[in-house]
C-alpha cells in the first residue's frame, strides 16, 4: 500500500532505525566502566600482570639466590630503624634475599594460579553441567551423582588430602609443584560450576528458541555451543570472576601450611610461612605478602561485583 | 497432483505418571505440494503435536510417536535416523511457532539466527549467509533490512519478530512450512498482515502450508482443504468452501456459531460449545464428542463413529458423525437455525458446572 511505504520511509529519516544500537555485551561494558571499584580493580588487576609478567626486568635481585655476606631482616627503608639497608626498599627476609624481587616473583604464581585452574574448573564444570542437564535421564543422574559426592568433600579438606598425598610423587614435582596446585584446585572447584550450568540448561532448554533451533536442524552440540551457552554466560562470568581470588587464596593457604609451591620459588603464601616465625624480629615479611594479596583479592572481587551488577539487566540503574 | 506429504494413521502418545496420554490418536491426511492445509480445533486437541511429529520434535520421553507412518517425498520420517531428520528439518520442512517473543534467542543477532539454516543446510560461508539473510528480510517487508540484521530480537515489535520467524522457515526454500498458531499471540491488525505475507508467499514460491489454529477465521481466506481436529482425531475433513458452505459434524458447527460475524445483528450472542474436551487418558468410549454434543443419541456413547463420506455433498468431504450418514437423523439439520435439544444444552452446563465446581472445605 502507497500509505504503508511512505511510513517506512518516514520512520527511516527519522533515524529512529539508523541510530546506532549497543549490542548485549557493549552495553554490559559500559556499566563495567562507570562502576569505579571495578575500574580500580581493573587496574590494579592489569599492574599486577604487568609486574608478574615483567618480573626479572623490574626484580632489582635474584629472587632465590641468597647473597654474598647477607643482611638478613632488614626492615623496610621507611621504618627508619636501624635494621634497613639503602639497598633493599623493603627489606630483606631471614636468609637476606630481597623482599621486592620475591614479592614481584611470587606475583607469577599467584597470577597463574588465579587463572589457568579457573579456566580448568569452567572447561570440565561448564561441559558436564550442559551434558548433564541437556540430555537429562539416566546421564543426568550419573554425572550428578558423581558431581554430589565430590561436593560432599569439605573444600578445603579435599583440596588438602589431593596436595599432600601427590606431593612427593614426580606429578608433585612438576613446575615446583604448581601442577598439584592446579589440578587440586579443578577437582574441587568444578562441581559448583557443573550444578550452576547444569541449572541454568535445565531453565532455559524448555524455552522456545531452543526448540525453533532444533526445527532448523541443529545438532544437540550445536544448540549447547551456540544456543545455550551465550544464554547462561552471565552468571558464569560472575562465578569466574570470583573464582580466581579464591584459587589464589588456596594457594595461598597451601604454601602458607607449607604443602603448595616446593620452597627456593617464592610465592606470598610461602613468604608468609618462613616470615611468620621471626614476626616478632621482623613483621614486615609477613605483612608485605599478605597486604599482596589482600589487595589482589579485593581488586578481583570489585571486579566480580562490577561483572555482576554489569550483566544482571534487573539490576540495571 | 502426487501428495508432498501422506501422513497414514498416526499415533503420537505421552506416558505420564497418570497413564498413557492419547494426544494424536489414528491421524491420516495428505498435504499436495503448493497446497495450503488448515488444521482447527481447540487447545489440548493434538493439533501441534501433529505438527511437532511430523518434524520428529515431540519430546521423548515422556512422548512417543507409536503407531503410522509419515511419508515425505516418498520418504517416510518416521523411519529415518538422527542425522537424516536433520537434514530435513529446516531444509524441506520448516516450522513457524506461535510465540514470536519467545521462539528467538535473546543474546543472538537476527542475522546469526537466520543464517543458522543457510549455513546448516546449503552449507554457506557467512558473507553469503548474510547477503540471502537480507534478501529474507526484504521479502518479508522488513523495512531498512539491512540496517536490521544486527539487531538483537528485542529491539522488534512482536509483529516483526514474527515477520523474522517467518524469514527463519524460509531460508532454505521448503517444500512445506508448519505454521502453528502463527498469529495467536499478535494483535488483529497484525494479524492480518501476517496472514496476508502467508498468503503471498505460499503463492509466490508455491510452498505447501499446515495452517494450525484455533480460529476459523483464520483459515477461511488462507487454505484449499481444512481438517478439524478434536481429542487427537479427525472429525471432519472438507475443501474450505464446503465446510464452511455446508458443514457435516455438530463440534464444527460449534466452532462456526463461536465466530463473530459481520453480518449478523450486534445483538446476536455468540454460542459457545458447553463443556471441557475430554479426557485424553481416559476417552469416552463412543463418539469422542458425545459429552458435549445437543444432538445426541444412545448410538453415540456406544460405538464411535468412522470418518466416513458425507452424503449429498462433495466426494472429498467426511465427517465422523453418528447423525449425518447415511440414514441419520442429521442429515437435514441446518445448524444456523437449529440449535439442538436445549434440555440437553441445559445437562451439559450443568454436568460441566459440578465437574469444574472447587470442592468446600468441610467445617467452615
Amino acid at each position: 500500500m502507497a500509505t504503508a511505504s511512505t511510513t517506512q520511509e518516514r520512520s527511516a529519516e527519522l533515524n529512529v532505525l539508523v541510530r546506532k544500537q549497543r549490542s548485549l555485551w557493549g552495553d554490559a561494558l559500559y556499566r563495567l566502566m562507570r562502576n569505579k571499584a571495578a575500574v580500580g580493580g581493573l587496574i590494579v588487576i592489569a599492574a599486577a600482570f604487568i609486574i608478574a609478567g615483567f618480573a626479572p626486568l623490574f626484580a632489582p635481585y635474584n629472587p632465590i639466590e641468597i647473597p654474598q655476606n647477607p643482611a638478613s631482616q632488614m626492615e623496610p627503608l621507611w621504618t627508619g630503624s636501624k635494621y634497613t639497608d639503602p639497598r633493599y626498599l623493603l627489606g630483606t627476609d631471614f636468609l637476606g634475599r630481597d623482599i621486592v624481587s620475591r614479592l614481584m616473583y611470587a606475583s607469577r604464581v599467584s597470577m597463574v594460579v588465579g587463572f589457568i585452574p579457573t579456566a580448568i574448573v569452567f572447561g570440565l564444570g561448564v561441559s558436564v553441567g550442559m551434558v548433564a542437564g541437556y540430555f537429562g535421564g539416566w546421564l543426568d543422574q550419573i554425572l550428578m551423582r558423581f558431581t554430589d559426592i565430590i561436593y560432599a568433600f569439605p573444600d578445603f579438606l579435599f583440596l588438602l588430602i589431593i596436595v599432600a598425598s601427590f606431593r612427593n610423587s614426580p606429578f608433585g614435582k612438576i613446575l615446583d609443584g604448581l601442577m598439584l596446585i592446579f589440578v587440586a584446585i579443578a577437582i574441587v572447584g568444578w562441581v559448583g560450576v557443573a550444578r550452576l550450568t547444569r541449572g541454568q540448561v535445565l531453565a532455559l532448554k524448555e524455552r522456545e528458541f531452543v526448540e525453533a533451533a532444533r526445527s532448523v536442524g541443529a545438532k544437540p552440540s550445536r544448540i549447547m555451543a551456540k544456543h545455550l551457552l551465550p544464554n547462561a554466560l552471565a552468571p558464569l562470568i560472575v562465578t569466574a570472576a570470583f573464582a580466581v581470588p579464591g584459587a589464589i587464596l588456596g594457594e595461598a593457604t597451601l604454601s602458607f601450611l607449607g604443602v603448595g609451591i616446593i620452597p627456593p620459588t617464592p610465592s606470598w603464601g610461602q613468604m608468609i610461612n618462613e616470615g611468620f616465625p621471626l614476626f616478632a624480629a621482623n613483621p614486615w615479611a609477613v605483612l608485605l605478602p599478605a597486604i599482596c594479596i589482600s589487595v589482589v583479592m579485593l581488586a578481583f572481587t570489585f571486579v566480580g561485583d562490577g561483572l555482576r551488577d554489569a550483566l544482571d539487566p534487573r539490576m540495571k540503574t | 497432483m502426487a501428495d508432498l506429504l501422506e501422513v497414514t494413521d498416526l499415533h503420537t502418545q505421552f506416558f505420564t505418571r497418570d497413564g498413557v496420554v492419547r494426544a494424536v490418536d489414528g491421524v491420516t491426511f495428505q498435504v499436495a505440494a503448493g497446497e495450503t492445509l488448515g488444521i482447527v480445533g481447540e487447545s489440548g486437541c493434538g493439533k501441534s503435536v501433529t505438527a511437532l511429529s511430523l518434524m520428529r520434535l515431540i519430546p521423548q520421553p515422556p512422548g512417543k510417536i507409536v503407531k503410522g507412518s509419515i511419508m515425505f517425498d516418498g520418504q517416510d520420517i518416521l523411519k529415518m535416523d538422527d542425522d537424516e531428520v536433520r537434514g530435513i528439518r529446516g531444509n524441506n520442512i520448516a516450522m513457524i511457532f506461535q510465540d514470536p517473543m519467545t521462539s528467538l534467542n535473546p543474546v543472538l543477532t537476527i542475522s546469526r539466527q537466520i543464517s543458522e539454516a543457510l549455513e546448516l543446510h546449503l552449507k554457506m560461508d557467512k558473507s553469503e549467509a548474510r547477503k540471502r539473510t537480507i534478501e529474507l528480510l526484504e521479502l518479508v517487508n522488513i523495512p531498512s533490512a539491512k540496517k536490521r540484521v544486527d539487531d538483537y530480537p528485542h529491539q522488534f515489535s512482536g509483529g516483526m519478530r514474527q515477520r523474522v520467524m517467518i524469514a527463519m522457515a524460509l531460508s532454505c526454500n521448503p517444500k512445506l512450512i508448519l505454521a502453528d498458531e502463527p498469529t495467536t499471540a499478535l494483535d488483529v491488525t497484525i494479524q492480518a498482515q501476517i496472514l496476508d505475507l502467508l498468503k503471498n508467499l505460499a503463492r509466490e514460491f508455491r510452498t505447501a502450508f499446515i495452517l494450525i489454529t484455533h480460529d476459523l477465521g483464520v483459515v477461511a481466506g488462507m487454505t484449499q482443504r481444512i481438517n478439524v481436529m478434536y481429542a487427537g482425531r479427525i472429525v471432519e475433513k472438507a475443501d474450505t468452501v464446503e465446510l464452511f458452505a455446508n458443514p457435516k459434524m455438530p463440534y464444527t458447527w460449534g466452532l462456526l456459531r463461536s465466530i463473530p460475524r459481520l453480518d449478523e445483528s450486534r445483538k446476536a450472542k455468540l454460542v459457545p460449545i458447553e463443556g471441557l474436551p475430554p479426557d485424553l487418558i481416559a476417552p469416552p468410549p463412543g463418539c469422542k464428542f458425545e459429552p458435549r454434543c445437543q444432538y445426541r443419541r444412545d448410538v453415540c456413547k456406544e460405538k464411535e463413529p468412522e470418518l466416513k463420506h458425507v452424503p449429498g455433498s462433495k466426494s472429498d468431504h467426511e465427517a465422523r458423525c453418528w447423525g449425518t450418514q447415511e440414514g441419520g437423523w442429521l442429515v437435514d439439520t441446518d445448524w444456523k437455525r437449529e440449535i439442538g435439544d436445549t434440555r440437553l444444552l441445559e445437562a451439559i452446563k450443568q454436568e460441566t458446572a459440578s465437574v469444574t465446581a472447587t470442592p468446600e472445605t468441610p467445617g467452615e
